[in-house]
């Protein structure tokens, strides 16, 4: 969960069976023909509760109800959000179609609260053959998303490949874009965005959190423990200045209080030397 | 012949122009009659690398102080400095 918070995404590599795969891209084919159509196979509506979105026989509904992806959905949205929306992303053998960077939907709101996600690829894609691209890191800014058309190249910035069955939690306000498919083959993907419906406090398995919890005098310039949620807040991507490295810290920190309930928390000290004097102010 | 502009984007992570390129954009206006931009990624290594690479500075970012309340916030790559490089390219090409 705390890579989730400083990269903005977490993969679970080849996770969905072969035959659930196969029978995805057929149904992904069948959503993309028949989805704004009067008759055929439909997306749920808006708000549904994710339990009754493709009921079976399905094959999307079958990946959804995987228990291992109901895991990964109940960690970060709680066990029932609800569906935002969802689309199959195809790309035909040699398309050309460069998608500009962006991120979905409006400027976020200032408060913590997330949605996911969640990028399924159900078959291989191979190193450039048309996989996602993404900047690690780029969740938790305050951007338009037309804003990010002028970015062509980013240091450190990614383009998914993997084996079939890899699924790809992105934090919804990471940025990213589809790329061309310089192979032989149709390129799919399905993509499902999830509501939270419940607030995402200590949703996923916290065994390990009171050993890994760093103090709030966790600091860089003074001590720190050796192994600690402060050290992966502390990732620094290469395309980042000094300064957003260490405003991203402070939303980290901030997000990690959310998901924790810790409310103290934090990392380098940034928060607590500027709450310990504002509690000053009028005292 | 007939004049066209080719204009390179180079994002920075300081506010200097030999602070470090952490990305870039470029718009051919001679269609590819041009010269091209060096291999590597990025192209340049910082902004006076492109300088002396034959790249004229345009613009770059103005340094503003943050919205009360938005100290901590990110938005948009700050550090953005715009290039151009006038090209001559034969008549007739786009």
């Amino acid at each position: 969960m705390a890579e989730f918070v400083a990269n903005g995404f977490i993969r679970f590599e080849a996770i969905v069976p072969t035959d659930v795969n196969e029978r995805g891209i057929d149904e992904m084919r069948r959503l993309e023909l028949e989805r704004f159509g009067t008759d055929g196979l439909k997306p749920p509506h808006t708000g549904t509760p994710l339990d009754e979105c493709y009921p079976l026989p399905s094959a999307i509904g079958e990946y959804l109800r995987l228990p291992q992806i109901r895991g990964i959905i109940e960690s970060f949205v709680g066990v029932n959000p609800a569906f935002d929306h969802d689309f199959t992303h195809h790309l035909q053998p040699h398309s050309t179609y460069t998608q500009p960077l962006h991120v979905d939907a409006i400027t976020d709101s200032p408060d913590t609260t997330f949605d996911v996600q969640l990028f399924w690829y159900p078959h291989d894609v191979a190193p450039g053959e048309g996989g996602t691209r993404f900047v690690p890191g780029s969740h938790l800014r305050r951007v338009r998303s037309s804003g990010l058309e002028r970015y062509q190249h980013i240091a450190g910035e990614k383009q998914f490949s993997g084996p079939a069955g890899t699924v790809v939690v992105f934090h919804h306000g990471l940025w990213h874009a589809g790329q061309p498919n310089p192979g032989d083959g149709d390129r799919w993907m399905h993509k499902v965005r999830l509501n939270p419906t419940v607030a995402q406090v200590r949703l996923w398995n916290t065994d390990d959190l009171a050993e890994l919890q760093n103090p709030p005098s966790d600091h860089v310039f003074a001590r720190m423990l050796p192994d600690s949620v402060a050290q992966i807040l502390r990732t620094m991507h290469p395309w980042m200045s000094v300064t957003d490295y260490r405003n991203e810290q402070v939303q980290r920190a901030k997000l990690w209080r959310y998901l924790t309930g810790d409310v103290t928390y934090d990392v380098d000290h940034y928060l607590t030397r500027l709450e310990g004097r504002a509690a000053l102010v009028g005292s | 012949m007939a004049l066209r502009q080719q204009v390179l984007y180079l994002w920075a992570n300081g506010s200097a122009l030999d602070s470090g390129t952490v990305g870039w954009a470029f718009h051919d206006g001679t269609d590819g009659a041009g010269p091209r931009l060096p291999d590597t990624k990025p192209p340049y290594a910082n902004g006076v690398a492109a300088m002396r690479n034959g790249w004229m500075l345009l613009q770059s970012s103005q340094l503003t102080a943050p919205l009360p309340g938005n100290e901590h916030l990110n938005d948009y790559l700050e550090y953005e400095f715009v290039f151009e490089r006038r090209v001559d390219v034969p008549e007739g090409s786009s």
